[in-house]
Formats: C-alpha cells, structure tokens, sequence
C-alpha cells in the first residue's frame, strides 16, 4: 500500500504541477529568482577567495644575507625554514642574481650602474624570499629570525635584515581586510539568502492559497492528511527541479559575458587570472554549483509547500 | 446508526443554531431535513460529520461519539460517509474519472478496484459518456451527478446531502432525487437536507422539520409543513 500510494501521490502531483500551469509558472519564477541569488553567491565568494589568495600570494618576508654568508650556510638556513609548518615557501636568490636583477632595474640609470662598476665586490648579499601560508604568521617568523639570529660555520651572524618591520604596517592592514572582507561576506550571505527563502516562501503559500477549497473537498472524502499533502510537496520539489534548471543554464552565458564586471579587486586578477575567470569557475565546478543549487530549489519548494499546506489541514 | 442526544450548538454571537434537538436514525432511512434558511440544517450536518463540535449533547455514530475520534479514525469514519453539496465541491483540475478515482484512492482501494467501479459507477448516474470531461465541461445536474457517484463509490453506510438540488433545474432537480431514491434502494442510508416543496414531496419519506434550531415535525410519510 505504501509504494502504491507514493506512485500516486507522485502521480498526482505531477499531473497538477502540469495542470496549474500558470500557478506553477508563478512559483518557478520566484523560485529562478531564489536560486539566482544563492547560486550568485557562491560565485561572489569564490571570487573573493580567488581574489585574497591572489593578495596573499603577494606578500613575502625577505631576509638579506651579509655578505660574508656563505651559500651553504644560506642554503641550510633555507632548508631549516622550509621544515617549518607555517612556511608555505622558501626561495633563494644568490648574490649573482641579485647583481643582475640590480642592474637590470638599473638599466636606464647610468650613475647608479657606473658607481656599481667602482666597487670592487659585488655589495648585495644573497636574499631568501619567505611566504608563509597566512599573512599573520610573518610577525612569528621574523620574531623567530631577531630571537634566533641564525649563525654561520664560523660563529658570525649571517642575516643582515629582514624586511618585515618595513612592511609591518600594509601586511597588518591586509590581514585586516581580508578577515573583515571575508566576515561581512559570511553576514551578507545570510541575509540575502533569508530574504529570498521568505519570498519563495510566501509566493508558494498564495499559491497553494488558491487551492484551499481542494484542500477541504479533499478532506471530506475522507484523504488522511498525509495523502492530501504529498501532491503538494511533489508539485514544490518539481517547481524547484525546473527553477535549478533554468537558473543553471541562465548562469552560463551570464558568466561568460558578465563575469569580467563582477571581480571585486580587478587590478590583482589582471596578469595572473584571465578575463573568462568566472565562466571557467563556473565551468570546472560545474557539479558542485548543480548539487548546490539543484538541492537548495529542491529543499525550498518541498518545506514551503509543507509548510503552507499545513495551514489548510488543520481544520 | 445515529443518534443525537440533546445536541445544542450555540455560535460564539449567541445565536442558537441548535436548540436540543434529539432523534435516532435508523440503517436503510431515507431521512429529509427541511426548513428555512438558518433553521439549522446545515450546522446539523456538520454535526454529523464532525465538522463542529456541539455546545451541549453528543452525537453517536453506532454508539460512538463522533466528536471524540482520534485523526486517524476520523478519517476512516468520513469514508462510511458519503458527501453532497449545493455547490458540487468537486476538484476543478480532475476530470471526473479522477475526481471519483481520488475518493477510492483516499480510501486505500487498489488500481484494480478504482479501473473497474469508476465507470461502472459513472454509468450507474448516467454519465458514461462524460468520463474524461473536466468540472467546467459539464453542467450543473452533470456535475452534481459527478459528486453522487464519488459520494457512492466507496459503497459508504450514509449518504449526506446538503441541498443538492439548490442549483438545478427542475428536471435536474427530479433526476437527482431518482438518483438517490435508487442509491437508498440499494441499501444506503440517505440524509437529504432542501427546502424545496417538490423534492419532499416525491421523495415521500420521513421528513424532520426544523425552526430556529428546534426540531417542530417528525413525520413518518411526512410532507412539506412549513
């Protein structure tokens, strides 16, 4: 009895989602809506993830070598940094290196190159480039190279500076940003997405408001509660089904035209990610923005018209 | 089969729908409940379905008080009973094969059952031939013809009719009193609620008189005193 009664209580809901056609089309519009907004902000927020990566990716601990220092001790020191957890990665510039990339930001400079041609020795020690895995682990790591100052062979000090105290200032307020950034987007999420489940909500509930005589007739025959609620909630999860389906396909000519407009700080995206960022996102997270989407139109049309039938049954 | 014990409704303006009203109905009657407008015919009904609880008295159904039911009984007692409106009531996005089918399927009878009674009962109110027509093909006696034979497909213990004939034509009107007469014939209680004089008249049987809320005639072979 059971399995016959699902088939029809699927059966029937099908029938009347077909038949209510313009009450449907009311509800799936609502519903593309809804789904919009969500699955927008999954999209705002890969962006702005993808985006704070990128400005993460930016920043760095230099340490400058002496001198003095030789390779090996430089190249041990490197080797001790990268055991560290926090230490996302480590990279070497050698003395020689930094000469030529010295020079070559010197080439329109002839006073600064000639003056470099009196010396005798090449004066820039080797640099080890630092980057942690979070911004608010550099204060740690050049702590640890002050309280720690690491020796070479002979007993000398090697490090000659690290550059974090120069840079103190815009990395606190960068991780500044991104914490707040990434708090007020959690906060809008909420909101927006609470805004659009009570529109979907009320929208479902006028329409399944003309359908309270039925309910009632329905009743009186003598249909338990159960019965007469499941065509409803059948009739929901379609409209669902349809507005994920609509708003999916509406999301892929709209990234790929309008992904471009929607970076939140355009001026980091432009070497490293291309103009098409938003459309690949879309298209390489494919099934995860169907699922999400798919299984939120589904929810909100099933527990909306739950919801609103209830009111209707208890008489 | 049901019994009104003193029942009295009184509706939250003080206005006296029922006034201890008390009589029996026996299996197998073919019962009319006449009176004005506001005698109380309807609200005794609804007794009856448990659609209102009364103020004072109780209602038996075979010695059980019907406004006492649990959700899961109530359910099955309103299958045993078979409803009629004035207004059809019938589901408008059904055809009246679905609408009837709906009934059977409420009442947890099998694919088998509904695709064999459905039409036999749709020929039995004359109606063979408007099986796939949706409600607002059909007119008012087809419609109402529609409600019977969903109203008598579960082979209810009572028929409860509240003004059938209210919107039909007289020839209507007399085609759905034969109707019922034969649905009595076949062994079904009827409970028929009009004031119209010529559908007491032809049907020809007991007849309850109300006025405001009191029970005033209870006749046998009753007639139209009013």
């Amino acid at each position: 009895m059971f399995w016959v009664n699902t088939k029809r209580i699927i059966r029937t809901g099908l029938l009347s989602f077909w038949r209510n056609a313009f009450v449907s089309l009311a509800s799936v519009l609502v519903l593309t809506v809804t789904l919009f907004v969500i699955g927008s902000l999954v999209f705002n927020n890969a962006l702005l993830q993808s985006s704070l990566d990128e400005l993460k990716s930016k920043v760095d601990v230099n340490v400058y070598f002496v001198t003095s220092a030789s390779e090996s001790d430089v190249l041990a020191l490197k080797k001790n940094l990268e055991a560290f957890p926090e230490v996302a990665e480590v990279s070497y510039v050698s003395r020689e290196q930094a000469l030529e990339d010295f020079r070559k930001r010197h080439e329109n400079d002839e006073r600064t190159l000639q003056a470099l041609e009196e010396l005798a020795d090449n004066p820039l020690g080797a640099v080890l480039n630092v980057k942690t895995k979070e911004p608010s682990q550099y204060e740690n790591l050049s702590n640890f190279l002050k309280d720690n100052p690491p020796l070479g062979a002979d007993g000398k000090a090697i490090v000659d500076k690290v550059n974090y105290y120069q840079n103190k200032v815009s990395i606190d307020r960068l991780s500044g940003i991104i914490r707040d950034s990434e708090r007020s987007n959690i906060a809008k999420t909420l909101i927006l997405v609470l805004i659009s489940i009570v529109v979907t909500f009320n929208t479902i509930r006028l329409a399944i408001f003309t359908s309270r005589e039925e309910i009632s007739v329905m009743r009186l025959v003598g249909a338990s509660n159960r019965y007469i609620r499941g065509p409803f909630i059948i009739a929901g999860i379609m409209d669902g089904i349809v507005a994920a389906v609509i708003s999916i396909i509406l999301f892929y000519p709209l990234t790929y035209w309008f992904g471009p407009l929607f970076y939140p700080f355009p001026i980091f995206l432009a070497d490293n990610i291309g103009s098409l960022a938003l459309f690949d996102y879309y298209v390489s997270n494919f099934g995860q923005i169907f699922f999400i989407v798919m299984i939120s139109g589904i929810c909100l049309g099933a527990i909306s018209s739950y919801l609103a039938v209830r009111r209707y049954l208890n008489v | 089969m049901i019994y009104f014990d003193k029942v009295s409704k009184i509706y939250s303006d003080k206005s006296v729908a029922l006034d201890t009203v008390t009589f029996t109905i026996e299996p197998k009657e073919f019962v009319s409940v006449v009176g004005h407008s506001g005698a109380g015919k309807t609200t005794l009904l609804k007794m009856i379905l448990a659609e209102e609880k009364p103020s004072a008295g109780s209602v038996l159904f075979e010695s059980k008080n019907v406004h006492k039911l649990r959700r899961s009984e109530m359910a099955k007692y309103r299958r045993r009973i078979g409803m009629v409106f004035q207004d059809f009531r019938l589901l408008p996005n059904k055809t009246a094969y679905e609408n009837i089918a709906f009934a059977m399927e409420a009442a947890g009878r099998t694919d088998e059952e509904i695709e064999g009674d459905v039409p036999h009962v749709l020929e039995l109110v004359d109606l063979a031939n408007k099986i796939w027509s949706f409600p607002h093909e059909l007119s008012g006696g087809e419609k109402q013809r529609v409600a019977i034979a969903r109203a008598i497909v579960n082979q209810p213990d009572i028929i409860i009719a509240d003004e059938p004939t209210g919107n039909l034509d007289p020839i209507n009107t007399f085609e759905i009193v034969q109707i019922l007469k034969k649905v009595n014939d076949l062994g079904t209680t009827v409970i028929l609620t009009t004031h119209n004089k010529g559908v007491v008249e032809s049907v020809g049987k007991r007849v309850i008189t109300l006025d405001r809320g009191k029970v005033i005639r209870d006749d046998k072979h009753g007639k139209y005193v009013l």
